[in-house]
């Protein structure tokens, strides 16, 4: 890298980086050469970086007041919008900021789905962006349990009584997973002590996943190489760190409407009665972010089928940059993909719906067929198009001019 | 001209834009740093009111206050004398009798010994008040502290006669 | 090459929309009054009035089956509240006989409630309160307005929502028809009825003043940091709409150069 030799101004800054090249990493992250033609679907990863860390300084405050018991967790994040200092405001950031974390990760994993990011080589940011990912699915899931609502209660209930379903050894990992013969107090506790641990393991994924983009450089709209050195390319600050921050003040406002307007708006009000092990509520529902997740478990009648399909689910994801063997990255040039890409958009939504209605009647028919064509969409879809789609001539460069 | 006029203004726009940022994370910072301060259960007991109703000559009751122990003693005509009798030379930590209450009789002060923070013993001691068990400090009628390595009088704390009968504290 | 942008912001506008519309599916499908409340809105506000009749209405009339244990007597002299004077809070706490201790003899006791206490609850636990009305549990009222789809107007439409039942409508023993209840039956009997209570200012007890009134206390009591939200959020708002449009006329300064090297 043409930074290695980053040469710092001052006596101690030479001594320091001698030992730790810290400035070196620094300068090497200014000038990091970015393809100037980036669209704001690029800016999502730099609000994803805000919202990791917005969710691990309002939790780890949250966490100063918060009390892990289930008799006392209820009354703790009550006593958290009452009475502590800005107690209000840190709950229903940290709340709304989960929410927000996922509407942004979605917007990156689709803009990596239009724009073919996954591709060669940059499967393994691909892969750690799907571990991310699981792990952010892990962490709210837990946190979510924490208020102690009924909502939180049932929705553990629901899912690690999942694990039961695994053959032989099920029930024990249930048993293992509650410390006890259903969810209760031990549970929390490991949940609260888990959900503390997660994002910081996040946190480290997040600096592989930049470190193993800087390594071919960033993907850009029209998908093609840019060989380096290039005058199609930027230094990061201060072309691409304004443009992020642009990005990242447009999506503060959008957050700050749920949470000074409506911060209970995306959750569930049964969340706002205490849990009662003896009393189901009549609709139990996780996040809206969980959703299509939970539509596909509940599309399949049997326990253990549900579950598979389920993680089948994920690791499908996971596999993409092998479904999807087009030499073309971008969906511009690809017109029959584009199309597809819009309707698993579509059949995502549709499974998000589906996950909120009762599995039943109609509802369920759609949640099949939506999940059928998920499946459809990867393991059929993908791979067919790698072989039969004509893609439209790509441009040999960024700044040749645009083609008609 | 032209060009100094467009550089002004955008060194305008970058600093109007830095200054904004700057009080935007400071205003953000502030809610994160606040909420470590005490909150709304904590201030409202803040104060303490007691009833000194129960309380007989010669006898004292200990509260607990913002989380210490507060001696209030009903003091006799003979401790009261005794304590205003004291040469300020002869004390460590000079203070009159009469700066440290505000009627002779009731004594109101923080139950903890000035040295390392143990409770001190009432009743005790060479001086007719208080004795620290932990390392021998001894207190005398008032509070104050006549021998022993403690470095001040036991401190009095904010409170006021709310009526004849009660006190509030803090 | 612009296709796909209409096409984006009609995926964006339903996925938008499908966030923010309620998921109307579960519980009664009976349309719920809908009342201005004066705290409606992005500059909504308690009527402080309102709030203080809304006391008397639960203190009166609810507190005798329904708890508010997350409360202390001192958040009803609390800024954004009711706003009682000091005085007044130290009074009404002192109507309350509140357990404390152990003393000295090892026993615990009663003394009058002072403002650090939370609210005196009727019954000792669940089950109490659940046997004493008939098994049906009069839910702790702390946060009960966001504990229920619909809020204010839930609360609000099933307080006026009592009515004789459709023909052929089976109701058992000590169960009474709410137009607004899920499945139309509530153990609760109507709770206001006009002149319940005498309001302290004088304003006319009907039942729609009373709901409204405790409707309002209840949605305050859930909520009683609702007025700083707001105000904070205005400003955070307005402010960060300033600074967007000072940091993309930075942007656009800055971008102009390598736009302008072509």
């Amino acid at each position: 890298m043409s930074q290695d030799n980053h040469v710092p101004s001052s006596k101690f800054g030479k001594w320091f980086n001698d030992r730790l090249p810290l400035l070196t990493l620094s300068s090497h992250l200014r000038e990091y050469p970015t393809p100037k033609n980036l669209n704001y679907w690029w800016t999502f990863g730099a609000i994803l970086t805000f919202c990791l860390i917005t969710q691990i300084v309002t939790g780890v405050v949250l966490g100063m007041h918060y009390v892990a018991h289930a008799d006392m967790a209820f009354e703790s994040i009550e006593h958290i919008m009452r009475d502590v200092n800005y107690g209000w405001l840190l709950r229903y950031i940290h709340a709304n900021g989960a929410s927000m974390f996922f509407l942004a990760v979605y917007i990156h994993i689709f803009r990596a789905l239009f724009y073919g990011s996954y591709k060669s080589p940059r499967e393994v940011i691909w892969i750690i962006g799907m571990l991310i990912y699981i792990l952010m699915m892990a962490t709210a899931f837990m946190g979510y349990v924490l208020p102690w609502g009924q909502m939180s209660f049932w929705g553990a209930t629901v899912i690690t009584n999942l694990f039961s379903a695994v053959p032989l050894v099920g029930e024990c990992i249930t048993t293992w997973l509650w410390g006890g013969y259903a969810v209760g107090n031990p549970t929390l506790t490991r949940f609260f002590s888990l959900h503390y641990l997660l994002p910081f393991i996040i946190l480290g994924l997040v600096i592989l996943h930049i470190w193993a983009l800087h390594v071919p450089g960033n993907n850009n709209p029209v998908g093609i190489e840019i060989k380096k050195p290039s005058k199609d390319t930027v230094p990061f600050h201060p072309y691409i760190t304004i443009k992020d921050l642009f990005a990242l003040l447009l999506f503060l406002i959008i957050f700050s409407g749920f949470i000074f307007f409506s911060p209970n708006i995306l959750g569930h009000p049964d969340n706002y009665i205490p849990a009662n092990p003896l009393v189901t509520p009549t609709h139990i529902v996780p996040e809206w972010y969980l959703l299509p997740f939970y539509a596909i478990l509940r599309s399949v009648p049997d326990k253990l089928g549900g579950v598979l399909l389920l993680f089948a689910s994920l690791f499908i994801l996971i596999a993409l940059p092998w479904l999807d063997r087009s030499k073309v990255r971008s969906a511009i040039f690809r017109p029959i993909y584009k199309n597809f890409f819009w309707l698993l958009i579509l059949d995502v939504l549709v499974l998000g719906y589906m996950g909120a209605m009762p599995a039943e009647g109609v509802y369920l028919l759609i949640a099949r067929i939506a999940t059928g064509y998920y499946f459809l969409h990867f393991l059929i879809i993908l791979p067919l198009l790698s072989s039969v789609e004509k893609t439209d001539p790509v441009p040999m460069s960024i700044s040749e001019p645009v083609l008609k | 001209m032209d060009k100094s006029g467009k550089k002004d203004r955008r060194d305008f726009l970058f600093t109007a834009s830095y200054t904004l940022g700057a009080i935007g994370l400071g205003a953000t910072a502030w809610p994160f740093i606040h909420q470590m301060n005490p909150d709304g259960s904590v201030k409202a007991l803040a104060s303490t009111e007691v009833d000194l109703s129960s309380i007989q000559p010669g006898k004292s009751i200990t509260v607990l206050w913002r989380g210490k122990p507060v001696f209030i003693k009903r003091r006799t005509p003979e401790e009261i004398a005794e304590a205003k009798k004291v040469k300020l030379e002869e004390l460590k930590h000079p203070e009159k009798d009469e700066d440290r209450v505000k009627k002779d009789e009731w004594l109101v002060m923080l139950g903890v010994c000035t040295h390392l923070g143990c409770v001190p013993l009432s009743d005790k001691g060479e001086y007719n008040g208080w004795f620290c068990p932990c390392h021998g400090s001894h207190y005398d009628t008032s509070g104050r502290i006549r021998k022993g390595p403690a470095p001040t009088n036991m401190e009095i704390p904010k409170y006021e006669f709310v009526d004849s009968n009660t006190i509030k504290i803090g | 090459m612009k296709t796909y942008m209409s096409k984006n912001n009609f995926i964006i506008s339903f996925f938008l929309a499908f966030l923010l519309s309620p998921f109307n599916l579960y519980g009664s499908d009976t349309k719920l009054i809908k009342v201005d409340w004066s705290f409606d809105g992005m500059t909504g506000k308690f009527d402080r009035s309102s709030l203080q009749r809304g006391y008397q209405v639960y203190n009166e009339v609810c507190s005798s089956c329904h708890s508010m244990r997350l409360l202390s007597y001192r958040n009803l002299g609390e800024k954004g509240g009711p706003e009682f004077s000091i005085e007044q809070v130290k009074a009404i706490a002192a109507n309350f006989e509140v357990q404390d201790g152990p003393n000295e003899e090892g026993e615990m006791f009663s003394r009058p409630g002072r403002p650090s206490d939370k609210f005196v609850s009727p019954y000792p636990n669940i089950q109490a309160a659940s046997a004493a009305n008939g098994g049906a549990y009069p839910p702790d009222m702390s946060v009960l307005a966001k504990s229920r789809k619909g809020g204010a107007n839930y609360m609000y439409s099933l307080l006026m929502g009592y009515d004789d039942p459709p023909s052929g409508f089976k109701l058992e023993e000590g169960v009474h028809y709410n137009k607004y209840m899920d499945g139309n039956k509530i153990k609760m009997a109507k709770p206001l009825l006009e002149g319940s209570v005498t309001y302290a200012d004088g304003t006319s007890a009907t039942e729609a003043q009373m709901a409204k009134d405790v409707t309002t206390f209840l949605t305050w009591a859930s909520e009683p940091h609702l007025e700083a939200r707001h105000k904070t959020g205005v400003r955070t708002i307005i402010f960060l709409i300033i600074l967007t449009i000072l940091v993309y006329l930075s942007m656009k300064r800055l971008w102009s150069r390598i736009d302008s090297e072509q």
